[in-house]
């Protein structure tokens, strides 16, 4: 494995800047509801919001919550969409291809930098939450149960698997994101272009998901099941969505890779 | 692969040709630059230099022909062939918040670590890195940020990213871009030495008083096309006639008669095989010669004979 795409992309200031602008706005967030003490009552508003009074822990999840319909994903796209067309802008493209780099190595590289990149967004999000949440929020002892969303109890140890599914599941929803972007990000010499481009195709997914003529198609847009992992706190857990998330996921990841790849290995390089 | 005398033939083209939409940037072209050529690949804007140079580094795909590099396919052998090239593409270009050094290191740990008796492995990378950087004058400035060079230190850096491996083959895209006079001599003589030591070069250049001083051999693009391929010493070789400058040109003229083929106030040009018997003839007749010596073309003449010319509302493609 060759560690040069993850020195680029972690060597610069604006990957730290972009993911410490992710976890402020759930910062934020939590110091108004300690300040306030004004949670939304249950059923409304993002959710876990209005358990985190109780139990801070909670606030790791109701953070993911918070970013993931349009701050998580406009991160990704940033970051996604600037690692090849980035490259091009700045010449530096052509001088990679010629050192040699294979076109498919170099994406697969381009790829794994992304998905690290991902991995530590999501993580970081849910590790500030759960930090922000146990300082300024309910200080329930960890040990205690938790109220799942059916309203029964969770052990702590049920809490913490289902912690890592859920970050699981954002991990692999965002993959898909970032696989858009990736690919337009070789159709394209600027890198705004892509980021945008991504941006725009998940907006008209959330906004056909809302309108009800478009019901037909809205099993298949890739922001559908986004939201599916607060099933993972239901008690007993409601699996359907979250099998047909990843399966989803997987198809837009699969089908957006494969066109990235047949388009960057074919393509002339004139930047 | 080699060429009928013997010398291996390191880029070859056969009926080259790229299309981009419905522009012809590249048209049905042969090259052959054989071992210990500095090549001087000329042609004016838009001839179609750069996309040739992108076609030999498999950048840009051919629309049909083939490349060659050391006797393997292209862009097929890229992962190869591309190991013993260095190259400078359309200017330099490198991560503006990295230093020169730490640039050079990335690019050198993106690719195969290079093996071999001249510096090889991941441990000699800083080395490999500050060699390359001393040989373009840079060193002093390896470790700031690239964004504050200047355009000649970014050329620099390109010419010294283009020689970090040491290849066998360097293909340089106008290489003295931005640099100044002094910059231009020093890479001139860089060049030179690599050359002596066995490097070939393919130059791409609309400068010809850059590929006059240094090349070997000469391909002229035009439009496209390559419409001469030859040694510079060919084409520089005396024409067979000699030129006179005298103050008294009738009376020169008189003297030689017909062997007389131009005439331009005090400038005689004469058809004649030895410049010394010429000039016995003439001062032994009391003709005060000025100037005397055989005729040798310059290589704008050479041009200027080979290109159509362009038409006054016609701009670069």
């Amino acid at each position: 494995m060759n560690h040069v795409e993850l020195t680029k992309l972690f060597g610069r200031r604006r990957t730290w800047v972009v993911i410490l602008l992710l976890n402020l706005l759930p910062t934020i967030v939590a110091a108004l509801l300690a300040w306030t003490g004004i949670a939304p009552r249950p059923g409304t508003g993002p959710a876990f919001l209005s358990a985190v009074m109780a139990n801070g822990s909670l606030f790791a999840i109701a953070a993911l919550a918070i970013v993931l319909p349009l701050f998580l994903p406009v991160s990704i796209a940033v970051v996604a969409g600037e690692s090849v067309a980035g490259e091009a802008q700045a010449g530096t493209l052509r001088y990679l291809l010629v050192r040699p780099v294979g076109r498919t190595r170099l994406l697969v590289r381009k790829l794994a930098a992304i998905t690290v990149f991902v991995l530590v967004a999501v993580l970081s999000v849910a590790g500030v939450g759960f930090l922000v949440g146990r300082l300024l929020l309910g200080n329930a002892p960890i040990s205690g149960a938790v109220l799942s969303l059916s309203g029964s109890a969770l052990t702590p140890g049920q809490v913490a698997w289902r912690s890592a599914a859920a970050i699981a599941f954002v991990t692999i929803s965002m993959l898909g994101v970032a696989s858009l972007a990736l690919l337009l990000s070789t159709l394209t010499d600027s890198p705004q272009s892509a980021t945008l481009g991504a941006l725009a195709f998940l907006i008209g997914s959330s906004l056909l998901l809302t309108v009800d003529a478009a019901r037909p198609l809205q099993p298949y847009l890739p922001t559908r099941y986004w939201l599916s992992f607060v099933d993972l706190y239901r008690d007993p857990m409601l699996w359907s969505n979250i099998e047909r998330g990843i399966g989803l996921q997987l198809v837009y990841v699969a089908a957006f890779l494969g066109a990235a790849w047949a388009n960057f290995t074919t393509r002339d390089v004139t930047s | 692969m080699t060429s009928p005398d013997g010398t291996a033939t390191v880029i070859r083209t056969d009926g080259l040709t790229k299309v981009f939409g419905s522009v012809s940037a590249v048209v049905d072209l042969d090259l052959a630059v054989r071992s210990g050529d500095i090549y001087g690949f000329l042609g004016s804007n838009g001839s179609g230099k750069t996309t040739t140079v992108r076609c030999l580094l498999g950048l840009v795909l051919p629309t049909s022909g083939r490349v060659e590099l050391f006797g393997q396919e292209m862009p097929k052998a890229s992962g190869a062939v591309l190991e013993r090239v260095g190259a400078l593409v359309e200017g330099p270009a490198a991560y503006g918040h990295l230093s020169g050094l730490a640039n050079l290191m990335l690019l050198d740990a993106s690719g195969k670590t290079p093996a071999g008796p001249l510096g090889g492995g991941r441990r000699d990378r800083r080395d490999r890195a500050s060699h390359a950087l001393g040989l373009v004058g840079l060193q002093s400035v390896g470790r700031r940020p690239v964004r504050g060079y200047s355009l000649g230190m970014r050329q620099r850096l390109g010419l010294a990213s283009a020689m970090l491996r040491q290849p066998e083959l360097l293909i340089l895209d106008e290489p003295t871009n931005g640099l100044d006079p002094s910059g231009i001599r020093e890479i001139r003589e860089l060049l030179g030495t690599l050359h002596d030591c066995g490097t070939t070069i393919f130059l791409s250049s609309h400068l010809l008083a850059e590929v006059e001083q240094l090349c070997t051999r000469i391909g002229l693009l035009d439009r496209g096309r390559l419409v001469l391929e030859q040694d510079l010493a060919v084409l520089r070789a005396p024409t067979g006639r000699v030129v006179i400058v005298t103050p008294e040109p009738h009376r020169a003229a008189a003297l030689l008669g017909g062997a007389v083929e131009e005439r331009d106030g005090e400038r005689l040009v004469v058809r004649a095989g030895d410049p010394g018997d010429l000039n016995a003839r003439l001062v032994g007749s009391g003709v005060v010669v000025r100037e005397l010596g055989p005729e040798r073309r310059s290589l704008e003449d050479v041009i200027d004979e080979h290109t159509s010319r362009r038409s006054q509302d016609e701009v670069a493609r």
